[in-house]
Formats: C-alpha cells, sequence, structure tokens
C-alpha cells in the first residue's frame, strides 16, 4: 500500500520513543534480544522484574490496538515448522552471540554511531538478503 | 517508578512494531529482498526509530537515569569475530523466516502456531548461546 511508509514512520518513531524512555529513565539499552535472553540464560535474573514488565507491555499492547485497525492482522509466518525452528534456533543463538538485534544494534547502536552496531546490522542484513535470496530464488523453498 | 517506566518502554516498543507493520513477515523479508519485489518500509522504522534514540544519547550527557543508577557502560568499539559471526546467524534466520526477537514478541498473541514455535525455537537458541560462544572462541583461538 502507498501509505505503508508512513506508518511505517509513526511506528518507527514510537519504536525510538520506547527506547528513549527506557535509555533516560532506567539507564538501560532497549535490546529486544538482551531483554528476553538475560531471562534465559540467567545473566539477567537480578533486573528480571523490568523485563518481564517490558514484555508485558510489548505482548500487551497490540492487542490493544487491534480492534482500531481495519485490516486483518496476519504475520504471514512461512506454514513449513522445520524452517521455522532452524529460522528461531539462528535468530536465538546469533542474537546472544553478537549481543543484539535490530532493537539493540539496530536502533540504539546506530543512533548513537556505535562501530560495533553499524559493523552488526551491516552483516545481518548481508546474511539476511543473501539467505533469503538463496533460498527464495536460486532453491524456491520460502 | 522502575517497573513502571519498563512497562511504558515496552509498550511503545510494541505499539511501534505493530503500527509499523514489522510484524509482517512479508514487509521484513520484502524489504531484505532486493531480487524481488522490494519493500522500503523497513528503512523508515529504522529511519523513525533513530531520531528520538539520537536525541536520547545526545541528553545522556551530564545527566543521570530518572529512576536513578547510571547510564550503561557502553563496549569498546573493538569488532570481535562474536560480533560478526552472531551477526551473520542472526541474520540468516531473519532473513529464512521474516521474524527477530521484537516483533517475535509483539506478535505472540496472533502468530498462530508458527509463531509460537518460532518463540519456542529462539528461547532455546538463546539457551545455548553461551556454549556455543565458548566453543567459538576456542575455534577463533585455534585458527
Amino acid at each position: 500500500m502507498e501509505t505503508d511508509w508512513i506508518w511505517g514512520l509513526v511506528g518507527g518513531l514510537m519504536i525510538g520513543l520506547g527506547g528513549a524512555v527506557y535509555l533516560l529513565g532506567n539507564g538501560r539499552i532497549m535490546g529486544a534480544s538482551g531483554i528476553l535472553g538475560g531471562l534465559v540464560d540467567g545473566s539477567g535474573w537480578s533486573t528480571a522484574g523490568e523485563r518481564l514488565l517490558f514484555i508485558l507491555g510489548v505482548v500487551v499492547t497490540p492487542l490493544i490496538l487491534w480492534p482500531l485497525y481495519n485490516a486483518e492482522i496476519d504475520t504471514h509466518l512461512t506454514s513449513d515448522l522445520s524452517v521455522v525452528i532452524i529460522a528461531g534456533l539462528l535468530v536465538g543463538v546469533g542474537t546472544r552471540i553478537a549481543n543484539g538485534c535490530t532493537s539493540g544494534h539496530g536502533v540504539c547502536g546506530m543512533s548513537r554511531f556505535s562501530l560495533r552496531g553499524i559493523v552488526a546490522t551491516v552483516f545481518y542484513i548481508l546474511a539476511g538478503g543473501l539467505t533469503l535470496a538463496i533460498f527464495r530464488h536460486v532453491l524456491g523453498v520460502i | 517508578m522502575r517497573l513502571l517506566l519498563s512497562l511504558i518502554a515496552g509498550a511503545l516498543f510494541g505499539a511501534g512494531l505493530f503500527v509499523s507493520g514489522m510484524t509482517d513477515t512479508t514487509k521484513v523479508q520484502g524489504w531484505l529482498d532486493v531480487f524481488g519485489n522490494w519493500d522500503p518500509t523497513l528503512a523508515f522504522v529504522m529511519g523513525g526509530a533513530m531520531i528520538p534514540m539520537f536525541i536520547a544519547w545526545r541528553l545522556t550527557r551530564g545527566r543521570r537515569p530518572v529512576a536513578g543508577g547510571d547510564f550503561p557502560e557502553l563496549p569498546r568499539p573493538e569488532l570481535d569475530h562474536r560480533l560478526i559471526t552472531g551477526s551473520i546467524l542472526f541474520g540468516m534466520g531473519w532473513g529464512l523466516a521474516g521474524l527477530c526477537p521484537g516483533p517475535a514478541m509483539a506478535s505472540i498473541t496472533y502468530g498462530g502456531l508458527g509463531g509460537i514455535v518460532f518463540m519456542l525455537a529462539m528461547l532455546a537458541g538463546m539457551g545455548l548461546a553461551p556454549m556455543i560462544a565458548t566453543r567459538l572462541d576456542r575455534l577463533a583461538a585455534a585458527t
């Protein structure tokens, strides 16, 4: 749709505002993989309360906004569960080894011109684009 | 205070991901798919998100967090094999499914069985990551 970029920009500003609240309010970097991963491997258990409430906010808000939306909501995720499992494992392992994902390295890192954030973002975009090109256009499986 | 601010930050993050269409994997894969019908939305989301964050980083100077404590210690600008290897693995998964950790959380209530399976696999991956990272360190030291 032609208006998608406007919603992208509006949504992006909201994401950035969330990151600003988390940084200026709590002194923390808003990284989805770090917030979640710290609860999984135990490294973030001392701040479990903050993490859980952040996750609660993320999960519940779409449910509140849903009725205001006139369109059908669908993630259009592939129905091939083996692809879903492999992708999930790669995302989980990769973001924790790299210590960040699209929100931490991308939004929070690049906005302070962090070298690590910029390099990480370049590598995951290149890897993502290449993987998609191979599996969609060469192999035709996704 | 800290808990309330966490909830507000999470709510803004979730709302932004929902409104921007980033929980729709076709929009994310559409942006990565430069050989297909390219969708520019993700660039607007990224650009939009960096504006408040850029201002926020400026505002940290000479201040302390509202809820007390200190601002995070920033890592030294060093590139290591963990950053590169991890980002490549993450990118491969991101390209395959079109989901990253934020949108996977935001869409958990409406992403169906696939969304739940993705979340469980991602959490398992996060649990395995410390062990894999140690092995990678040994591998990097040996080469």
